[in-house]
């Protein structure tokens, strides 16, 4: 690449500095509002105040203390691994059938399968909401659940298929003609060499779940509330700073994961 | 295969092909179930209302102006904000795309690490920022420079601060794919040739990247129209957009019909606005490079 951009730095170096500026200005655009949450939430002060009049650790005591904020999250943590298993398990089987099987209107079923990811939040969300307050499952953790998975599969069958369409399947057609059982084949050659698919998925399903704030919303009227709409309330109607100590304890969790989820990518 | 079918003792009723493909049936049945038929029923109530099929929840969106209003706020919005996100992105993306291995590890965490950063998370923050008593009015009122808190947030400005940060990956992913495509040999022949370097971006790398630019922008463009939290927590009253009256027609003044109207207008906007751009990305690729 290179060559053509050397070429071209060499010949003007400022427009390549000026690149550089608006590239380090942006990105740091992009960190800005996650930066400014971290020392906001050792602020002693009730409001949003800079600089603060004082530091502290109160509002990360508070989030262990009052029950709605870490019932929260436990019930997201719950919703999130389920609704992962669920949609892992469903996306992944679909991906499987849809690259290797043989499934008629083959195209019309994979954009079924897509389609969650495209529809704006809002309308999952009313339209859940309305079946599900009929099924009487509306505020219920089996109603989070389902709405969660509905959002999450499409992730799966991305990352799944993308594994799937780089496969090289005459090692699975060895196994076959040596006397592999379907599921032994499946077992020893197809699972692990998809795993990094599947593993990405889970990722990308968890996040969506844990994170999910529009569903929830319309979901958690008085049942089980999940820390996004614990956060919204906190943010909308009181501007609590219980919300900046979260956020740092999310922020951390994201990039934890992220570089764990990096490195484990690195290694074949 | 089929010496091996023909040598196991049992035939198996199903080929092997069909019963593969037979994995498809759970995630189908789940999402006619929990998904479809949501929808559908949603869409439903649009149109059938009091015992009867009718179109009054679509006409009282076009004669009352103040929804007329709102439908363009949100289109303006969008547009908007993909402009911005173009201005911004390109650049970016050319820099990811010809950056050597290290600096684009560096950008792409840059860019990823936000994106899957809690969208709560991102709105809390730039509230702290740019509120009236947050960290740059404190810093800029301290200093002097102004006299008074800049009014950044609770207005449009502070949606489209907040719409951007969020859009932004989804206008640099595609861009820098197609630049990562385009062959180094065409620029170096362009200046052989004698062209200056604002010549040989603008009529040879510039139309290549065009497809990555619609991609990006139309992206950009369809997600925003559905956006509810940012302009709810970072907008001001004024700044109602289209999923915000969806909102209010149901938690306030009930009005299912007219709710499940918008919701249906936004959602035949936004497949419609997806199925025109199949021509230049296919949506499940995207996602894949977010990974």
């Amino acid at each position: 690449m290179s060559a053509a951009v050397a070429h071209g730095a060499r010949r003007r170096a400022w427009p390549a500095r000026a690149l550089d500026l608006h590239v380090g200005l942006v990105l740091a655009f992009l960190a800005l509002p996650t930066l400014a949450v971290v020392p906001m939430s050792f602020n002693a002060a009730e409001f949003l105040i800079f600089p603060p009049p004082g530091y502290s650790t109160r509002w990360y005591a508070a989030f262990f203390e009052r029950r709605e904020w870490w019932g929260s999250a436990i019930t997201s943590l719950v919703v999130a691994v389920l609704a992962t298993a669920i949609a892992t398990v469903l996306g992944t089987a679909a991906a499987l059938a849809i690259a290797r099987g043989r499934v008629p209107l083959r195209g019309a079923v994979a954009a079924l399968l897509l389609t969650p990811m495209m529809v704006p939040a809002i309308v999952t969300a009313v339209a859940l909401y309305r079946v599900f307050a009929a099924w009487g499952i509306a505020g219920t953790i089996p109603g989070l659940v389902a709405a969660h998975v509905v959002m999450a599969l499409p992730f799966v069958l991305v990352n799944v298929s993308a594994v799937l369409n780089r496969m090289d399947w005459t090692v699975l057609r060895a196994a076959r003609s040596l006397g592999a059982s379907p599921l032994y084949a499946f077992r020893r050659i197809t699972l692990p060499m998809i795993r990094p698919g599947v593993l990405a998925g889970a990722l990308f399903a968890f996040l969506t779940s844990f994170d999910e704030v529009v569903v929830s919303l319309f979901m958690t009227g008085i049942g089980a509330m999940t820390l996004p709409v614990q956060m919204w309330t906190g943010i909308r109607f009181e501007i609590n700073p219980i919300v900046a100590a979260v956020s740092t304890m999310l922020i951390l969790v994201t990039a934890s994961t992220f570089t764990a989820f990096a490195l484990l990518r690195r290694t074949p | 295969m089929t010496a091996i079918a023909a040598s196991t003792a049992r035939a198996p009723l199903l080929g092997e092909g069909t019963r593969v493909g037979l994995l498809v049936v759970p995630a189908v049945l789940f999402l006619a179930v929990a998904f479809v038929h949501p929808v559908a029923t949603l869409i439903g109530i649009s149109v059938h209302d009091k015992g009867g099929w009718t179109i009054e929840h679509y006409v009282r969106l076009w004669e009352v102006p103040a929804y007329l209003k709102v439908l363009q706020r949100t289109l303006l919005m969008g547009a908007g904000t993909a402009l911005i996100c173009l201005v911004l992105g390109y650049p970016l993306a050319y820099r990811l795309a010809h950056a050597g291995p290290r600096a684009r590890a560096l950008i792409l965490a840059g860019i990823l690490i936000p994106f899957w950063t809690n969208l709560l998370v991102r709105a809390y923050g730039w509230l702290v920022l740019l509120n009236p008593k947050g960290m740059l009015n404190g810093a800029l009122v301290g200093a002097g420079l102004v006299e008074d808190p800049l009014p950044l947030v609770q207005n449009t400005l502070g949606v489209f601060i907040g719409m951007t940060q969020i859009m932004l990956p989804y206008m640099v992913l595609p861009i820098a794919a197609v630049m990562t495509r385009i062959d180094p040999a065409l620029m170096r022949a362009a200046y052989g040739l004698g062209a200056g370097p604002v010549t040989a971006f603008r009529r040879v790398y510039l139309p290549m990247t065009l497809p990555g630019v619609m991609a990006g922008t139309l992206l950009v463009f369809t997600i925003s129209l559905g956006f509810f939290v940012i302009p709810a927590l970072l907008g001001g009253t004024r700044d109602i957009m289209l999923a915000q009256l969806v909102e209010l027609n149901i938690n306030q003044t009930l009005n299912w019909g007219f709710a499940a109207a918008l919701a249906t207008l936004l959602l035949a906007t936004t497949l419609t606005l997806y199925a025109a751009a199949q021509r230049w990305f296919r949506v499940g690729a995207l996602w894949g490079d977010l990974a």
